[in-house]
């Protein structure tokens, strides 16, 4: 089905047809509207950006390319075509047809996953409102905006499923996504990487990198939920997330290439010396890594959960590809779970039930997808000549939730004790004064085709425009 | 895939580039057939199941998906899971390419020579280009020198007046049922047959196409190229043109070598209000008559209040291509204005000249946002044609060296020029 643009809100869900839910949204757009203009990306809102919008959600439709300014951006409501005969793919009710509707028995939990999504999306734009105005160059400006306005759409995508299937409640969810702040101390979003702030440019894609790649993992979970509606959702969210995906994997790798070059020329390694040239060294870069990499595997819940084995069981929330597993009930299954003992720290095995233990078989395929990038850039700084290796820690460092949240082990996984482990902090994780040397770098350049010296210009351009086109009319 | 076009014993395969994939899920959520898949590693395409329906290409952020291999046995999911680069294209299947599925723009690497050509034809313009805004989407470089696609003669004409000096052929090439998807400003490649006085292959030849996307005759699978043949070089000196010739004197149903196409920025503006100022001479005419066809195609169904203005410059009225069919087409859809340099009893007039005949008019384009300007022909109008532009905007009170910026940006001012 295409997309109908002629309405208030462009939709391919015959919200036409459904009044009451058509007011409802319609309700609630000038308070998205407003929400954008005070908490959207700061300034750029009047510039004519070289933005994506989706036309219809096949292969010719998802993307048509156009200068737009961002508050006329056509956010609206988008599902996957549906797929007839879907039956449930997982968990106890599986081989039944999926739901078209919310069952009762599963109203609370499905809303709940819903709204934790759903937080994410406004919760990154706040988190990125003011990293315009330090932009590395035009190409990766309009990377920002792209970003900000599809996590607008995505909050849409969510609020659509709270308005059109959870009724008073959903609209008042709905209202609570505008509310909560990143970083607000009294109401601030719920998870935690979301409120973690984005000052500069090389948070942003370490966060795109490793926390919209769990975006891709939950996404994925939820594609596979036997609520049709929120699978068909995530179905045509996916292929927005991987833009976002992209920025985060090239930006990165774009700041280590760039970081190479200059150790070859100058011939050093010397952190003190690069960053003079200004550069950011790999060994700022790793504890960036380190701290959103970690960060982002909170996002995943706790190891032995059941919530997570109870999502499974009712077919609300499955696993990344259910189809590549031969068992999708897993009832009877174990896993074994690695975790420190209670008392001394040590760390133990102990089996717990599969479906406990949905959140650690997502997280570990997760971990292994971060790990190909990584391998990637190991391998190009390899043929280059130059002598680093990045690595992802272990998951057991630096955690504030799950098992390992409490205890005290290094990015080797090696357990010590407190006081070790806090006096060697920022040997891992950015320090103060790493985070404000990099913000010294954050200078804006707008010049079509210019780019700041700490960074290395992209590949090719979007959509098959050269590097230096005008992709923001300033 | 037409299995009966394959060479012996090789496949096109489509494959993922591991080094630039990010492994974002899209091409697997887009794939409608299921021939994408993953391991914790990479992005894999079946080849048993891939059709070639090319739905996981757009969607691709980096570029990865498009990579293609000929290979005598096609590369299975193990294999591909294994990689972390793409193995070299085999020497071995250095063969004609088959229907594959096509490449999108920016992801094949053009040969260096035609590489060469273009930029050269380009410089003109002043540096890089970009297209139009509403360009469409390009196909690039399907087809390369070392898997060219075979194309047959559908017809061969003589342009120019029987006792014209020069000799201009329109030339209709038919596909049949390979691939070749082309629009208005690309060019095709013709490699001719034989050798050249050294033992080497002849290289390649590109020619602008002459007819609108849908074909010469609408919904056939052909393309027009206007060619020119060569009998003497810049300087008068006697010469034979290797391609012009033995593509002027090909018979019907005769067998040529194509590769391409080409051209990603001298592109046809598609959005209705876009005016478009064509300035040419001789087969520089080429794209201008492929993208005045696709406007009077376009009108029979659509509202079009864009203008065509052309300049067209030639020795004489015979030696014009496409004189007689131009001057039936209707004035709201193309205003010609022609310029004669040799005409009996008449001032030599150029192009520059005639543009300075319409002065007024060109100025009220010029101030449109929606003109874009397209200059193609010999390389000895370049020089004459700015200044007349100069010369124009002064007069009404514009500076068109503070505007030439401003239009090349938005992909408003295009040049192919040649010698």
């Amino acid at each position: 089905m295409s997309i109908n643009y002629s309405e208030k809100i462009p939709n391919n869900v015959n919200l036409a047809e459904d009044r009451k839910l058509q007011r409802a949204l319609e309700h609630w757009q000038p308070a998205f509207i407003d929400w954008w203009k005070e908490l959207g990306p700061e300034g750029f809102q009047a510039n004519e950006d070289y933005l994506r919008t989706a036309t219809g959600v096949d292969a010719k439709g998802w993307a048509s390319y156009g200068y737009t300014e961002m508050p006329d951006y056509r956010w609206g409501i988008f599902l996957a075509d549906k797929t007839e005969d879907r039956t449930v793919g997982f968990g106890d009710e599986f081989g039944k047809p999926v739901w078209q509707e919310v069952p009762g028995e599963h109203r609370s939990a499905l809303r709940r996953l819903i709204v934790t999504q759903g937080d994410t999306e406004p919760a990154s734009v706040e988190q990125q409102r003011l990293l315009g105005q330090t932009a590395p160059s035009m190409y990766d400006l309009r990377n920002l905006l792209q970003i900000n306005v599809e996590e607008g759409r995505h909050l849409w995508a969510m609020v659509y499923l709270l308005h059109g299937f959870f009724g008073r409640d959903g609209r008042e969810e709905a209202e609570a996504m505008l509310e909560r702040h990143s970083g607000d101390e009294d109401n601030p979003r719920i998870l935690g990487t979301f409120n973690e702030p984005q000052e500069e440019w090389l948070s942003f894609f370490t966060f795109a990198y490793f926390t919209d790649r769990d975006g891709k993992f939950q996404l994925k979970s939820l594609a596979e939920s036997a609520f049709d509606p929120l699978s068909r959702t995530c179905q045509f969210m996916l292929t927005e997330e991987a833009h976002h995906m992209f920025v985060g994997e090239t930006g990165l790798g774009r700041v280590i290439q760039r970081t190479s070059e200059v150790m070859q020329e100058l011939k050093t390694d010397d952190p003190a010396r690069l960053r003079e040239h200004g550069v950011i060294d790999f060994g700022i870069i790793q504890r960036y890594i380190n701290f959103w990499f970690t960060s982002s595997l909170d996002l995943f819940g706790t190891e032995s959960s059941s919530n997570a084995a109870n999502s499974f069981a009712a077919g609300l929330k499955g696993r990344p590809d259910e189809d590549m597993y031969e068992d999708h009930d897993c009832s009877d299954d174990t896993f074994s779970l690695e975790r420190p003992h209670a008392d001394n720290g040590k760390v133990i095995t102990e089996d717990i039930p599969m479906r406990n233990a949905m959140n650690l078989v997502t997280r570990n395929a997760y971990i292994k997808d971060c790990e190909t990038g990584l391998k990637r850039w190991n391998r190009q700084l390899s043929k280059a000549g130059v002598d680093f290796t990045f690595t992802l820690p272990s998951d057991r460092f630096h955690r504030a939730i799950g098992v390992w949240a409490g205890f005290h082990f290094g990015p080797d996984g090696k357990s010590m004790s407190k006081t070790e482990w806090e006096s060697r902090l920022y040997e891992w994780v950015p320090s103060r004064e790493d985070r404000d040397f990099v913000k010294s770098l954050m200078k804006p350049v707008y010049e079509p085709g210019k780019i700041a010296g700490w960074i290395a210009p992209p590949a090719r351009g979007i959509n098959n425009n050269p590097v230096d086109y005008e992709y923001v009319k300033l | 895939m037409n299995i009966a076009t394959e060479p012996k014993g090789l496949v096109r395969q489509h494959l993922i580039d591991p080094e630039i994939c990010i492994r974002c899920n899209t091409c697997e959520e887009m794939c409608p057939i299921d021939a994408i898949t993953h391991d914790s590693r990479n992005y894999v395409i079946d080849h048993d199941i891939c059709d070639g329906r090319g739905d996981c290409l757009g969607p691709c952020p980096t570029g990865a998906i498009a990579n293609w291999r000929q290979t005598a046995e096609p590369y299975s999911l193990e294999e591909q899971f294994g990689w972390d680069y793409l193995p070299d294209q085999d020497e071995a299947a250095e063969a004609p390419a088959d229907l594959g599925a096509p490449v999108p723009a920016g992801a094949a690497e053009l040969p260096d020579d035609v590489a060469r050509i273009i930029e050269e034809a380009h410089k003109g313009a002043g540096g890089r280009q970009v297209p139009p805004f509403s360009a469409a989407h390009p196909y690039v470089g399907i087809y390369s020198d070392k898997s060219p696609v075979t194309a047959k003669v559908a017809g061969n004409m003589r342009l120019t007046d029987a006792d014209a000096s020069s000799d201009i052929h329109h030339i209709i090439l038919d596909f049949g049922t390979q691939a070749f998807p082309v629009i208005e400003g690309q060019s095709i490649g013709v490699i001719p047959p034989g050798e050249d006085t050294n033992g080497r292959p002849h290289h390649v030849r590109l020619y602008s196409v002459a007819s609108p996307r849908d074909g010469e005759r609408p919904n056939k699978n052909n393309v027009a190229i206007t060619v020119k043949r060569v009998t003497e070089d810049n300087d008068g000196n006697p010469v034979t043109g290797v391609a012009s010739n033995y593509l002027c004197d090909l018979p019907r149903g005769a067998e040529v070598k194509v590769t391409g196409p080409y051209g990603t920025t001298f592109l046809m503006p598609n959005h209705p209000e876009a005016n478009i100022v064509m300035i040419c001479t001789g087969t520089g005419s080429a794209p201008m008559r492929a993208m005045t066809e696709r406007r009077r195609r376009m009108r029979r169904h659509h509202d079009i209040p864009g203008n065509i203005l052309l300049l067209f410059g030639a020795r004489t009225q015979g030696e014009l291509p496409y004189f007689g069919p131009l001057q039936k087409l209707p004035k709201d859809l193309i205003d010609p204005e022609f310029a004669f340099s040799r005409e009996d009893g008449q001032a030599k007039q150029y192009v520059q000249d005639r543009i300075k005949t319409r002065a007024d008019d060109l100025a009220a384009l010029l101030k449109d946002e929606n003109t874009f300007i397209f200059i193609c022909g010999h390389k000895r109008m370049e020089d004459g044609v700015t200044e007349s532009l100069r010369e124009v905007c002064k007069s009404h009170g514009m500076d068109w060296d503070e505007m030439l910026p401003v239009f090349r940006k938005a992909g408003r001012y295009h040049v192919e020029t040649y010698y």
